[in-house]
């Protein structure tokens, strides 16, 4: 386990948030994977010690709520929503878009290693439909032509980044 | 009738241009005022002020605050928590995300008034995980917020003190329901608690007495303390007083947020005039107006029976759009004001498609814990997927019925109801449209690209 300095910093502060250690098993699940990228066997093991508890109480947890992962994911995440409202705007021929830009199935890591789409739940945003969020950010009526355009971001910054 | 004029009470500032999340700029527009006053009441006076307004939550249920408050075990000796829902699960619905993005301290006030009125020393903010932005303005928020002893020990030195922290859930809608939102502060799988004996005014976060209220509701917790409980009441309507938040998605003109008095407006006023009406070509044909798994409303059905209007019974014959937006007139009309949520389709939309979404859904967000409710959700996902994917049988519609009806009312939390309804309302009244699917297989209307 290589968490980063502040990473470690941040994680004894927030078990002082919560009277009982336990309660800091989402936020601790959160640091390691913005640090590390997802969530290792090793990690939860690691969480687990930290928290006086089982590695079981680790797993049952990274496996009931969808933003944990178990395996990397591509450099940049697109999340599409995929509930009605979103729907009802145009959200499955956008996430159809995004697919077809990176060649890559929801789920899985495009061929590259650049891009991970997800076709996830409402996000929330429902009137600006469709929405997507990339990494952090929400991105708001996203019509096939932006969708394009943000794609064509995504891939001008791994160019950017492979060719120094 | 026109459409009467928007009441911004919660949204006042919301999209102001100028208007930024920190302090300073709270504070120039009166922030913490209300708060100081209240500081210097006895908490037993804003429990009776938040009882008198008559404010209804604004997370689903519509239940009575005051009410809620009354109910806390004070007895127990045991510290006495405050969680706000932030987490904003319900598809259809947007509004706590401005109020976290844009107005986070006017939460902020009002959360502490409403743990000071409860004697409570530390609260939290559950919020989605979807919203790292909102968590961290929240977070920035409140460390402003400490540095000026507004939050802490010895709130503006008086003997008060009061802890809050930010909690981000990790993407699952069950931890919008109360007790699972509690379990997964408690750092577990967010499994809905049995209720009784786990109320949370009685066995709520670590088995402590635990307030659980929505972001928009404590917003208004802050305004009761500034105008009065009774004043309060002069807004929106007889048991259904001050403002709501509309979230109007899907086809409409101009979808957003806005901000009426409760039940002062009509459906048809908030969709036609407010919203600016279908889109061009287009007849609206369904509406969900609270939340996705409000039953949905069919345009054309009519509504009949008795309604009380002060001491009278008066008879009531509505179309959709003559219903008045609040939590009692849409409940006798068979569905709910639930979150504020209104999903609008127009006639574009092919039922079972729409259907098959929502069913993917819950399918996909149900907890496990309850056969009915984990197999139920699943098989009725299944049923719509296949009619969808042209692969209907004839019993479909009777079956998918039939699934529906054994879910409610046998399940450890109203994640059965809100799983239910959908089917249950799409068949009643869109049944057509689902009975012969085998055999017409209906290709969807071009713009529909649902499934
Ligand atoms: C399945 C389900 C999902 C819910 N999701 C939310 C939610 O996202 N936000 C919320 O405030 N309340 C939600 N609720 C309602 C909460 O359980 C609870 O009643 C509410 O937070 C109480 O706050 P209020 O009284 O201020 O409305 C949900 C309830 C159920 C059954
Ligand atoms: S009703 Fe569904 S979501 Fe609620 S506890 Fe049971 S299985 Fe879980
Ligand atoms: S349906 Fe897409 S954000 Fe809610």
């Amino acid at each position: 386990m290589n968490l980063q300095p502040t990473t470690l910093q941040k994680i004894d502060e927030v078990i002082t948030h919560y009277p009982v250690k336990r309660s800091a098993t989402l936020p601790l699940l959160h640091l390691v994977q913005e640090d590390l990228g997802w969530i290792s066997p090793e990690a939860m093991e690691w969480i687990a010690a930290k928290l006086e508890l089982q590695p079981i109480n680790i797993y049952e947890v990274v496996t009931f709520y969808p933003m944990f992962r178990q395996k990397p994911i591509g450099r940049r995440h697109i999340k599409v929503c995929r509930t009605l409202s979103c729907a009802l705007t145009g959200g499955y021929k956008v996430c159809a878009e995004f697919q077809k830009q990176f060649g890559s199935q929801p789920g899985a890591v495009s061929a590259d290693g650049e891009v991970t789409i997800d076709f996830v739940e409402c996000l929330a945003s429902c009137g600006t439909g469709p929405v997507v969020m990339i990494d952090d950010d929400l991105h708001v009526k996203v019509d096939l032509a932006r969708a394009q355009q943000l794609s064509a971001q995504i891939k001008a910054g791994a160019k950017a980044r492979s060719t120094p | 009738m026109p459409a009467p004029d928007q009441h911004r009470l919660i949204f006042a500032h919301i999209d102001e241009p100028g208007y930024s999340h920190d302090l300073a700029c709270y504070q120039k527009h009166g922030g913490y005022a209300v708060m100081k006053r209240a500081f210097a009441r006895k908490p037993e006076e804003l429990i009776d002020e938040v009882k008198r307004s008559g404010l209804r939550g604004r997370g689903g249920a519509g239940f009575p605050c005051g009410v809620k408050w009354s109910l806390v075990d004070r007895k127990s000796g045991k510290p006495i928590y405050l969680i706000v829902n932030a987490d904003e699960s319900e598809p259809g619905t947007f509004k706590d995300r401005y109020i976290i993005h844009q107005d986070p301290h006017q939460l902020l006030e009002g959360t502490l008034i409403a743990c000071f009125a409860n004697n409570v020393k530390q609260a939290y903010i559950y919020i989605r995980g979807e919203m790292p932005l909102g968590a961290r303005i929240l977070e920035k928020a409140i460390a402003e917020a400490r540095a000026a002893n507004l939050v802490g020990p010895n709130i503006l030195g008086t003997s008060y003190s009061c802890e809050i922290y930010v909690h981000r859930g990790a993407g699952a809608y069950i931890c919008g329901e109360e007790t699972g939102l509690i379990e997964s502060l408690e750092g577990k799988r967010a499994n809905p608690r049995i209720k009784p004996p786990y109320f949370p005014a009685v066995l709520g976060l670590y088995q402590c007495p635990t307030i659980v209220n929505n972001v928009e509701t404590l917003c208004h917790v802050k305004h009761i303390a500034d105008m009065g409980g009774e004043a309060y009441t002069k807004i929106g309507t007889p048991n259904n007083t001050g403002t709501r938040i509309f979230c109007v998605s899907g086809h409409v003109q101009r979808p957003g947020y806005y901000e009426f008095e409760a039940g002062k407006i009509t459906l048809g006023q908030l969709l036609y005039e407010v919203c600016g009406g279908p889109l061009p070509g287009r007849a609206f044909k369904a509406v969900i107006p609270g939340g996705s798994s409000a039953k949905i409303l069919r345009f054309g059905e009519r509504f009949k029976g008795k309604r009380k209007v002060g001491a009278e019974l008066v008879d009531y014959d509505w179309g959709v759009e003559d219903v008045p937006m609040d939590f009692d007139s849409l409940g006798m009309i068979g569905t709910m004001g639930g979150s504020g949520g209104v999903i609008v389709m127009d006639d574009s939309v092919n039922m079972v498609e729409a259907l098959a979404n929502i069913n993917a859904f819950y399918a996909h967000e149900s907890c496990g814990q309850c056969t009915p409710c984990r197999e139920g959700s699943l098989w009725m996902k299944k049923i719509t997927t296949r009619m969808v994917h042209g692969t209907a049988r004839a019993e479909d519609a009777a079956l998918l019925k039939s699934v529906a009806d054994q879910i409610p009312g046998r399940t450890i939390c109203a994640f059965g109801e809100a799983c239910s309804w959908p089917t249950q309302s799409f068949l009643a009244k869109f049944g057509d449209e689902f009975k012969n699917y085998s055999e017409t297989k209906q290709g969807s209307p071009a713009p529909a690209t649902l499934i």
